[in-house]
Order: C-alpha cells, then sequence, then structure tokens
C-alpha cells in the first residue's frame, strides 16, 4: 500500500531499499549516510521481507559482499559517503566488468581526502567519468527531493537488472538529512527467480557459471569492452531523464542537478520577479547526460549559468552540450558551504547578464 | 591374467573427479595447487553436492580455478574473496561456500577480509595455499616468506628487522571464536594429500552445522619461484616450511 | 602375493614433475626418452610390478594418471 510520511532522506531511501525487494545490503558506517545502516538495523528487514543487513568491517569488504550476492542474482546495495565511496571503487569497477547489477549510493559531503562531513557535489567527476579503472560507465541518478531518492531506489534496481550494471544514486548531505513529505511505494516482492548468469549451483545438464571480470586473451577482452560499448549506448538511448523549468521563453538558462537545482529554483524565481527571463534545466541522470536536450535549449538563450557545489565538474558536460552555440559559465561554492539563491542571482547577473 | 584384462571398468579404483572440469591445468609441472584443487573436488563429489556449491577464486596463481572447478564459481578482486563469500553465503545461507585463495591474498592484501569473515564465523570453508612466495607475478616476497628466504623482492634473503616477519595467519584465525575447524595439511605425499581431503571433507560437512568458518591451509612447494625441481621442492618444504608451518589440526570441535 | 594393478597415464597432459616416480613404493614409473605435443618428457610404465595402490594419481598435480586394480 502506497504510505504518506514525513522522513529523513538517509531514513527513506532505507525503508525504499526494503520496499523495492531489495535482497542485501552490505555498508560501513560514514557521517552524513549512517541513517541508512541504522535505519535498517532497527527495522530487521530479515523479519519483514527476508532481506539480508550487514555491517561490513569495510567500505571495501562492503562492495565486495554486495559483488557476492549480485552474482547471484540478487538484488544487493550499499551506501557510503564520499572517502567511502572512492574505497569502493575497486569494487564499482570489477561490478561493471563482470556485468553485475547493483544500486550503490552517495551522500556525498566535501573533499578532497577526509575534506568535511558538510554537503557538496565534488564527486560528480567520480560517479560519471570513471572513478575506477577501466573503460566502463555506470547510470547516475541524481534526485533533488528525498521523494526522488525514494523512487530512485526502485527505478535504480529495474535499470541495473535491465542492464547487467552498477547504477548510483548521488545524493548529498542536503538530500540526505532534511526532512520532506514522502509518498512511499508499494512493498515489491524480492526476486524469486534466478537470472541465467547467476551462480545458483551448478544444475546437471549445463555448464557451471562463472562470474569473471577477467580476460587473459586480449582479443576476449575486446570482445567484453565492444559488449560494454554497444550497452552504454542502448543506455544513452532509452535512460536519459531531465526536467525543465520556464525554460519556454527563458532568454538565460541556469543548469544545476541534486540539491543545488532546488536553490537554483528559488534564485530562478527572485530573478523572474525583476523581469530576467531565466530557465533552468535539471539533469536527473547525470549518466547518460541530456547532452541533446541542452544542446537544443542553447539555440534559444543568451548565456548559460551552471551552478554546482564543486569548483566545476558538471559545468564541463554543459560545455560540451551547449557546444560554442552561447556562453557557459560556472559558479560553485564548495568545501561544504551551501549557495544561497542570492549569491546564484548574483552570478547570473554579473557573470551571464552583465559580462 | 595379461594388462588388457586389468583396465576395464569394473577394476577402476581411482580417475580425475567430475567435479574437476577436462582443461588442462595451467600450473607449472609439479606444483601443488592441482592436487588441493582436485582433492576439494573429491570432497565436494563425494559429498554429493556439486549442485550445491558455489566456490570464490583468488587473484593469484589460482585466478583461473573457475576453469578447473566445475561448479559455479566467482572471481573476487585481490584479497576480498571472503567479503566476496559473505556476500554469497548471506544470500544463499543453503548453499556450500569456499574460497580458495593463495598466501598474499589471504595474508597480505586481504588480511581484514580474512579475519573479520572468520570472526563473524562465516558459515564458509576457506582454502589456504602457503608456499611462501608470491607465483603469478614471478616470485616475489609472500607474507608466509620463510626468514632467510630469496625471493625476487627480497633477493639477500627476507630480512626480517626490515622486512616484517613471516605472518602465521592460521595460528591467529584460529584464536577467532568465529572459526570452528582451523587445520594445516599438505599434499605432497599420498599419504598427505588422502588427510587433505579429509579434512576438506569435514570442512564441508561441517558447512551445515552453522558452527562458524572453517579455514583448511595447505602448505604446498613453487618450484618455478623456489627455483628447484618439484621433487626438491617438496623435500625442501619438509625441511623448511614445516619446521616453521607444522602439519595437523590447530583447532578442532569439542 | 599383492593384487595386480595397472595405469593408464593420459601422456599429452603430462607435465613430467616426476611426483609421482618419488610416490611410486614399486618403481614402476619413468620419464620417457620422447616428449609430448608441450615439449614434456611424460611417465611412462617400465615394468608390470604396479600393484594398483594409486599412490601416483592422488600426487599427480594434473589428473593425468587413471588407475586399476583386479578384483580378488
Amino acid at each position: 500500500m502506497k504510505e504518506l510520511r514525513l522522513m529523513k532522506g538517509n531514513e527513506a531511501l532505507a525503508e525504499a531499499a526494503i520496499r523495492a525487494g531489495a535482497d542485501a545490503y552490505f555498508g560501513y558506517p560514514i557521517t552524513p549516510q549512517s541513517e541508512v545502516i541504522e535505519y535498517l538495523m532497527m527495522e530487521n528487514p530479515a523479519d519483514r521481507t527476508g532481506m539480508q543487513v550487514l555491517q561490513a568491517e569495510s567500505e571495501v569488504a562492503a562492495i565486495n559482499m554486495v559483488y557476492g550476492a549480485a552474482g547471484c542474482g540478487k538484488r544487493a546495495m550499499t551506501s557510503s559517503s564520499s572517502p567511502g565511496i572512492s574505497l569502493k571503487m575497486e569494487g564499482i569497477s570489477y561490478l561493471a566488468g563482470a556485468e553485475l547489477p547493483c544500486l550503490v549510493v552517495n551522500v556525498v559531503r566535501a573533499g578532497p581526502g577526509l575534506g568535511t562531513i558538510q554537503p557538496s557535489q565534488s564527486d560528480y567527476f567520480q560517479a560519471v567519468k570513471g572513478g575506477g579503472h577501466g573503460d566502463y560507465k555506470m547510470i547516475v541518478l541524481a534526485p533533488a527531493t528525498v521523494q526522488e531518492s525514494v523512487d530512485y531506489v526502485k527505478l535504480g534496481f529495474d535499470l541495473a537488472f535491465k542492464y547487467r550494471t552498477p547504477v548510483m544514486i548521488l545524493s548529498d548531505g542536503i538530500i540526505g538529512q532534511m526532512m520532506e513529505k514522502v509518498e512511499l511505494f508499494e512493498q515489491q516482492p524480492r526476486l524469486t527467480e534466478a537470472p541465467d548468469w547467476a551462480t545458483v549451483g551448478k544444475k546437471p545438464g549445463r555448464d557451471s557459471v562463472i562470474v569473471t571480470s577477467l580476460q587473459l586473451q586480449s582479443e576476449e577482452q575486446e570482445k567484453v569492452n565492444l559488449r560494454l560499448q554497444a550497452k552504454y549506448r542502448e543506455i544513452e538511448k532509452n535512460e536519459i531523464m531531465y526536467e525543465t523549468h520556464q525554460c519556454d521563453d527563458a532568454e538565460y538558462l541556469m543548469v544545476a542537478f541534486g540539491s543545488c537545482a532546488r536553490i537554483s529554483r528559488k534564485a530562478m524565481e527572485m530573478a523572474r520577479e525583476k523581469g530576467i527571463k531565466v530557465g533552468l534545466f535539471r539533469p536527473q541522470t547525470l549518466y547518460p547526460y541530456p547532452y541533446e536536450a541542452l544542446n537544443k535549449l542553447a539555440d534559444k538563450v543568451k548565456g548559460v549559468l551552471c551552478v554546482e557545489m564543486n569548483a566545476g565538474q558538471m559545468v564541463e558536460d554543459v560545455r560540451l552540450a551547449v557546444n560554442g552555440k552561447t556562453r557557459v559559465e560556472h559558479f560553485g561554492r564548495f568545501g561544504g558551504m551551501i549557495p544561497s539563491p542570492e549569491e546564484i542571482l548574483n552570478a547570473l547577473e554579473q557573470k551571464i547578464i552583465g559580462g | 591374467m595379461s594388462e588388457n584384462n586389468i583396465i576395464s571398468p569394473e577394476n577402476l579404483v581411482y580417475s580425475k573427479t567430475e567435479v574437476m572440469t577436462d582443461r588442462v591445468l595451467h600450473y607449472c609441472p609439479g606444483c601443488g595447487h592441482g592436487t588441493a584443487h582436485r582433492m576439494l573436488a573429491e570432497a565436494i563429489d563425494e559429498l554429493g553436492i556439486q549442485g550445491d556449491t558455489i566456490g570464490v577464486a583468488p587473484v593469484g596463481c589460482s585466478v583461473l580455478a573457475y576453469y578447473y572447478f566445475n561448479v559455479d564459481m566467482q572471481e573476487a578482486a585481490h584479497g576480498r574473496a571472503p567479503a566476496v563469500a559473505t556476500g554469497i553465503k548471506r544470500v544463499f545461507p543453503e548453499k556450500y561456500v569456499f574460497t580458495y585463495q593463495g598466501d598474499g591474498d589471504l595474508a597480505a592484501i586481504g588480511t581484514a577480509e580474512t579475519i573479520h569473515a572468520c570472526n563473524r564465523g562465516e558459515n564458509i570453508l576457506i582454502v589456504f595455499i602457503n608456499n611462501g612466495i608470491y607465483g603469478m607475478t614471478g616470485g616475489q616476497m609472500a607474507p608466509t616468506t620463510l626468514p632467510g628466504m630469496k625471493s625476487s623482492t627480497s633477493p639477500r634473503g627476507r630480512d626480517v628487522k626490515t622486512m616484517g616477519n613471516p605472518l602465521k595467519i592460521t595460528e591467529l584465525i584460529a584464536q577467532l571464536p568465529g572459526t570452528y575447524f582451523v587445520t594445516r595439511q599438505s599434499v605432497h605425499t599420498p599419504g598427505n594429500v588422502r588427510k587433505t581431503k579429509r579434512a576438506l571433507k569435514k570442512a564441508m560437512e561441517y558447512q551445515k552445522l552453522n558452527k562458524g568458518t572453517c579455514f583448511v591451509e595447505i602448505v604446498a612447494n613453487c618450484p618455478s619461484g623456489w627455483k628447484m625441481t618439484p621433487v626438491q621442492s617438496n623435500k625442501w618444504m619438509e625441511e623448511h616450511m614445516f619446521p616453521f608451518y607444522p602439519l595437523g589440526d590447530i583447532k578442532v570441535p569439542e | 602375493m599383492a593384487r595386480k594393478g595397472d595405469v593408464v597415464i593420459d601422456i599429452e597432459k603430462c607435465k613430467g614433475c616426476e611426483v609421482c616416480l618419488a610416490a611410486c613404493p614399486e618403481e614402476v614409473l619413468a620419464l620417457s626418452n620422447e616428449v609430448n605435443s608441450k615439449g614434456y618428457h611424460y611417465t611412462v610404465k617400465v615394468n608390470a610390478n604396479c600393484i594398483g595402490c594409486a599412490n601416483c594419481a592422488v600426487v599427480c598435480p594434473d589428473a593425468v594418471i587413471t588407475v586399476y586394480r583386479e578384483k580378488k
């Protein structure tokens, strides 16, 4: 049954994992996402659905437990925050290489290094441009609300299994920590049938199943790479998601994702009150990126401001999308600082309109 | 009676188990890996659990173990096999799950995963091949390389003052309340091979009891890494490895 | 007298490591002068003294030996 609740982002996401029919969660505490595992441990989903929850000895172990469970054809997930996600990158590369589905949640905090525990969007590059080694991509979903954090858990598992690939929810400390009204979807059943690529025990009459990312022969490895690339082209064709706000009459455009898009929306409203015709473009998938949609919008505007809580990461994709049609500037606060709508409006006026 | 009469199906006393595939093993001549593989495969065969067994291969010489075991298998990142096995066992508690790992994989890069899987008492079997050297990468020093033993990264012999001491991880593991059965065996003589199989079979059987981790170390030779003939390496192993890594049960169920 | 046995050796898979030679109580096995397609001298029987104890097969790292023993 659908249900309306007031929930903290991290806790809502954990509840969504149970309701999405997840089979296993493996995690390690780190601020600002520890509520995910705390909620799961308190809720004890083994009793509700049979879902297994385990606190691992490290982020490295957690992602490899996900690998093991995913290799059995199960819905497995982990969550962490930036430094912990760096540790998981090895495992994510192996999951991508072995073509295993899984869900990884990154409630981003500012870096580099230990950084701060305050929110940030500075893991954009890590999430969409690789992060781990080798030619792989990960579907990256960027929620801007607690509601989207919930909905993307279900969507994330669906996409992970549709394409046999890791999916990341790139959240941040704002979305993870804030409380909002959220509509929880109905309990989904856990998987009952194992896919044919899963290790479930060798059955008579079929070869043993091998889950691996290793090919010693270059000819074979190239085939794997070509298969992955073909899969990524399919994902790019089918799975792009974005939202536009007041773009129809816009003379200027702001591009922002996640929590920054919420703040930018307020800045947009303030600008409109001053008579500045500005629209907002919000990518919901960061990979695949909505290059084409953004490219079309660039035809109609006099300038684009990319607003991020980092030193300028997504702006590179915005420039690729705009492809020189109009000017593109970046405005960012970082190190855990959150830009105010006034700052964003000011940046729009200084860098784009007056620039 | 002529030979031809002896070679007939009713007289068969030993042949390769079907839980091993027919692929030619890539291991060097005389390497203990092949025998260790076969004993584990025979244990699985004799228990009739081929269809309920899921294995995890490591990174190291036995990285391709999944080509040889005729069971469903997953290839883990270097050192992560116990974590991968944990993930498998947690979603399939009724399956028999094993990892097969070398000394570098288990006792260097994967020490944390090894100790914590054992400390949680994951109901899995960990098979640990200890030959005191990194074979696959060409004979570098391992966490279990003996003091004074030469390798390509301890060319004048392991100096424990600067390179650290060999790690008796099996003794360490046996201290953990999560482990149920811990033993050290070898596969260099017919008697030792048969003992190893009994240990592996017991360890797999214990998995049904959900009493904790079973850990079987097999002290093995590395003729190529040690730069000896296989027969010499087995002798050297008896003379040098066994005094430091004595064979026998270390922890047995009460 | 001990029961008689015999072995069948898959010479193409044999790597000539000689571990089986050391394990045979009856000195039945020796290395061939010839090599297989991989270039290994392989194990051969040199007499008919095999008792079918299977020691050679048990220690063979490459599982190349199949053992037979006559029934009583």
